[in-house]
């Protein structure tokens, strides 16, 4: 809506085309924090207050993330850490959304899960991972459960408030025309809640990505961009560091402007549940 | 169409400040394809009484027949518009809510659509059948709630106040449209309102219950040909005489209220 809005206020004003005007605050907008974080990077690089090899140039970055890209080294780890999220992060929303839906449905399980989430949530992620780590030992299984564990919360929880919202109107109007207890789930209670769904989605999925990247410096798994990271610390290769933390960056947004704001786009925001978000 | 034969229906609210009545030994018939109003001020249990004939709530005495048959709960032989144009489900467009009643029915998705468009029709939306409620008016949003409570084709269409929340021009309109809907499809209609006028303007027969507890004053034939014409005499008799009933109702709800702080008013 706000972007519909400011596109017909642009029109009205006259000179440009109608979408112009709004297409250049989108440009704007979308490259500012590139600009600004790069600029003040150059700056300090070029400026030696660090040694180069510590703190390279955007140029250095480049090259390596080239270099690294074309050699396949990068992809691989890019590729690992991919599977690896999507594999917890999957196992966190099917758990996360069974027991979401169950609290949201029914008194027992409320009392059962509620107090389990309230005291296991808060706890930081990191802290669970020695734990993880002597349990299942280092490796694969380590790092996809603990993403798994810790980002189920955020899901959770967010489904359980969305169930619990869903407007008692649309209850009653549903029940009054013959809805039964299981279509009343699927054609009712989900689409209802699904504006609060998401956004646990989207929370579990950015606490997958900052433990995953953590826990593949720790869970000494052979590929992954959190060790790529790590491992180039060792032989003081500041550039290859920058370009995974560059790819996380990338696949970062681009599951987030891609994935779940396509969603968002296609459901509550085509539906008025929710705004549309920014651009 | 089916009569309605409401028998001694009382409701009592266990609240925290104890035990409120919400209707007392309510009696009284509705025939077949009649539109009955229920007026009285908020607090007088008309909803209440609404909730009880669509199932929502069970009475704690009495009972309410349907064509001959006891109300146990909810059913499709109702059709059921709210106050609230939230009612409708904003992930559905128009049709697809009308389409709604007819889908949990099990009717195929071609013949339940030519049926909802019909109904959309009906209540002049034909253009907008692909819209999704966000982005119609309240008014519209009302016609849509009323062809999807008519899309299943019960016999009983049963109203809570569904034009109040609107403006007065765009209520009068709704108001004119629901008496060529009626018309058209005699269904038995219970129409609950706090507005004197469209009761008078829509109504065969207004039952008129006072609060405190809730019971039926008195009910009051409209003897006006249709369609009515708000500004004849004979209509602004109608609703003196229903205004001097409803008088001394409202000032005691008032005061109950104030004394009460936030009462039970499940009456809207």
């Amino acid at each position: 809506m706000a972007v519909q809005d400011s596109a017909s206020a642009v029109g009205v004003a006259g000179a440009t085309g109608p979408s112009a005007g709004a297409r250049w605050r989108t440009i704007t907008l979308n490259t500012y924090p590139f600009v600004v974080v790069g600029a003040i990077w150059e700056v300090v690089a070029h400026s030696g207050m660090f040694p180069r090899k510590l703190f390279p140039t955007l140029e250095d970055i480049a090259r390596s993330f080239i270099d690294l890209t074309v050699s396949g080294i990068l992809p691989h780890h890019a590729i690992d850490t991919l599977l690896r999220l999507l594999a917890g992060f999957g196992l966190a929303a099917i758990v996360g959304l069974i027991i979401g839906v169950s609290m949201g449905r029914s008194r027992r399980a409320e009392d059962i899960f509620l107090p389990l989430v309230s005291i296991l949530a808060p706890i930081p992620g990191l802290a669970y991972t020695p734990l993880f780590l002597l349990w299942f030992g280092p490796g694969e299984v380590s790092a996809v459960l603990l993403v798994a564990f810790v980002s189920m919360f955020a899901v959770i929880y967010n489904t359980w408030t969305g169930v619990k919202s869903v407007k008692e109107i649309w209850l009653r109007s549903a029940q009054a025309m013959g809805a039964d207890d299981r279509r009343m789930f699927s054609h009712v209670i989900l689409p209802g809640a699904l504006p609060y769904i998401l956004t646990g989605l989207r929370l579990g999925l950015a606490q997958a990505w900052r433990i995953l990247v953590a826990v593949e410096m720790l869970a000494a798994v052979p590929w992954g961009l959190g060790w790529l990271i790590f491992g180039a610390r060792e032989f003081l290769n500041t550039d290859a560091m920058m370009a995974g933390v560059v790819v996380i960056a990338l696949i970062g947004l681009g599951l987030e402007k891609y994935v779940f704001q396509k969603i968002e786009d296609y459901t509550v925001v085509r539906w008025g549940m929710i705004g549309a978000m920014a651009p | 169409m089916v009569p309605i034969e409401i028998r001694d229906v009382t409701l009592v609210y266990d609240t925290p400040g104890g035990k409120v009545p919400g209707v007392k030994d309510v009696n009284f018939n509705i025939d077949a394809s009649e539109f009955v109003c229920i007026l009285g001020p908020s607090g007088c249990g008309k909803s209440t009484l609404l909730n009880i004939i669509a199932g929502f709530l069970a009475p704690a005495a009495g009972e309410i027949l349907i064509g001959g048959k006891a109300v146990t709960g909810h059913g499709m032989d109702r059709g059921v518009v709210f106050q609230d144009f939230a009612q409708l489900f904003p992930w559905r467009t128009a049709l697809g809510n009308v389409a709604f009643g007819l889908e949990m029915k099990g009717v195929p998705k071609q013949e339940r659509e030519t049926i909802a468009r019909e109904q959309l029709r009906l209540v002049k939306l034909e253009k907008f059948v692909a819209s999704y409620p966000h982005h119609l008016s309240g008014g519209m949003q009302q016609r849509v709630a009323i062809a999807r409570a008519l899309a299943y084709n019960p016999s009983v269409l049963l109203m809570d106040e569904p034009f109040a929340a609107l403006d007065a021009l765009t209520r009068d309109d709704m108001q004119r449209l629901l008496a060529d809907v009626w018309r058209e499809t005699r269904k038995t209609v219970i129409y609950v309102t706090h507005n004197v006028a469209e009761a008078v303007y829509l109504a065969d027969r207004v039952v008129v219950m006072t609060p405190h507890p809730g019971t039926v004053k008195m009910v009051i034939p409209i003897k006006l040909t249709r369609p009515r014409d708000p500004l004849s005499v004979e209509f602004l008799d109608y609703q003196k005489e229903l205004l001097a009933h409803l008088g001394h109702g409202t000032a005691e709800t008032q005061e109950h209220k104030k004394a009460n702080g936030k009462a039970p008013t499940t009456g809207g």
